[in-house]
């Protein structure tokens, strides 16, 4: 990649958030107009659990240069035991990323509740931060 | 003037080949019904006969094996333009299947073991390394090109349909050939473009006679390390079974031998990824509350990506294993 074009670089997150707490948190550091990574496209879910691995390696074909779920804290889960899946989920597909060849800081799990704003915010800012020093997902085919 | 039938196979090993002989007497039926136009494997033909056919003019093509070669994709749009029905025919054409684990390398490093490291090359013939074209005397040779990367057959040109399995079981190719016959004789319409053949649209548990408790697993284990208990479900025991992420249609046949499933009959219905929906469904599988726990149950779990994508690498999301990324001097990664 040419240097002009490194410069202007800048990481793509897939961020799929939990209908009842992390969307809502992201709200609320929204109007708390707290500074969050403008790098993120949120896609909301009903739940972190509902999240296919699918969804994950389907991001990464397309594009993306990081992919973010954000969940209930454990315990707190609205359908209280779908994170619990979720968490096995990301786990095991943090194995296949890195047989795949995907460094699997790539993706992240993270547990924000609808109060926690504050985390949602300079949890995406570190995410992108952390990006940028892994430097885009170029796939070969 | 009968139908016109063509065979080829691709890279394959000749598995199918054999489950459509082992159809026994019913290959008496497919000759008499059709004429047998191309058939490598069986019979003697030239490609050059192929080459001189009018496009069209071949009725139904049985396509096995994966696209490894330029050979391989040559005789596949070859065989595409000459045909009017083209079927991905077993699990290579279809999703991949073992050629498909190429997939985890690339040229480079699959000629280095296979023509340099490997333990059975020996001293004087290390590291010669096959060309396209090579000046003889008598003039060129050439031998075809192999590529990268392992695609299927719907990668590289137009399929109709697919047949799946490794090989096809003999009494779903019967199911299949009997239902071409019968639109071919009776003119009746053909069924949707894409409709996999020859296996079922639920998955392979859905024919498993275990017995299936909500039970957890705190461990894998490998086939040696268990006498399986051949009534309850092999998952449920900590053998790895990929039965609830492969499509039903060979009625359970590795289940039923004791054996966890191992995926050939490919993704089920309206699944894309077959590995991905693995990890969906050991999520609900593995006794674990904390990551720790998940991983320390996975580490039992041997080769995690070759065991979900053993039959479907090449026609997976990713379709690849990624190259190293290139490090500079500094450990940062390198763009140019």
């Amino acid at each position: 990649m040419s240097t002009t074009k490194e410069k202007s670089w800048s990481p793509r997150i897939v961020a799929f958030l939990c209908n009842w707490c992390t969307y809502t948190g992201a709200d609320l550091a929204g109007v708390s107009r707290l500074k969050s990574s403008p790098s993120v496209r949120v896609i909301r879910t009903m739940c972190s659990g509902r999240v296919d691995p699918t969804f994950v390696l389907k991001a990464f074909k397309l594009g993306a240069d990081g992919v973010m779920i954000g969940g209930c804290h454990i315990g707190d889960c609205h359908y209280s035991e779908g994170n619990f899946k979720t968490l096995r989920r990301v786990e095991m597909l943090k194995i296949l990323l890195d047989q795949y060849g995907i460094d699997p800081r790539r993706l992240r799990l993270e547990w924000i509740s609808a109060s926690e704003g504050d985390k949602y915010a300079h949890t995406t800012l570190d995410f992108e931060q952390q990006l940028r020093e892994l430097g885009p997902l170029q796939l070969t085919e | 003037m009968k139908p016109k039938l063509a065979l080829y196979w691709a890279s394959s090993c000749g598995g199918c080949e054999i489950a459509v002989v082992d159809i026994e007497t019913k290959i008496l039926d497919v000759a008499d019904f059709f004429d047998i136009v191309f058939w490598p494997c069986i019979m003697d033909f030239k490609y050059k006969d192929v080459e001189a056919m009018p496009d069209g003019d071949i009725t139904l093509c049985f396509f096995n094996g994966a696209i490894r070669t330029s050979e391989n994709e040559h005789l596949a749009k070859l065989l595409r333009a000459k045909s009017k029905v083209m079927v991905a025919f077993g699990s290579c054409a279809h999703e991949g299947c073992i050629p498909g684990l190429a997939n985890f390398y690339d040229k480079n490093s699959i000629f280095e073991f296979v023509y340099k490291n490997s333990p059975s090359v020996d001293e004087q013939s290390k590291g010669i390394y096959p060309v396209t074209v090579t000046k003889m005397p008598e003039g060129e040779i050439e031998i075809p090109e192999f590529w990268n990367t392992v695609k299927t057959l719907d990668q590289v040109v137009d399929v109709d349909y697919y047949i799946p399995g490794c090989p096809p079981q003999s009494f779903q190719i019967v199911n299949a050939v009997t239902a071409v016959i019968d639109i071919l004789k009776n003119n009746k319409p053909l069924p949707p473009k894409g409709t996999v053949l020859g296996a079922g649209d639920k998955t392979c548990c859905d024919e498993c006679p275990r017995e299936r408790k909500e039970k957890k697993i705190k461990r894998f284990y490998r086939p040696q390390e268990i006498i399986p208990d051949p009534n309850e479900c092999l998952l449920d025991q900590g053998i790895m079974c990929m039965g609830p992420a492969t499509r039903s249609g060979c009625d359970a046949l590795c289940v039923k031998a004791n054996i966890g499933c191992r995926g050939c009959y490919g993704a089920p219905p309206n699944v894309t990824d077959q590995g991905a929906k693995m990890v969906s469904a050991l999520s609900s599988v593995i006794d674990a509350q904390t990551p720790e726990e998940a991983r320390k149950i996975m580490e039992t779990l041997v080769d995690p990506l070759g065991t979900f994508y053993r039959f479907s690498m090449a026609s997976s999301i990713l379709k690849r294993v990624q190259p190293k990324t290139h490090l500079d001097s500094s450990g940062k990664p390198d763009f140019s």
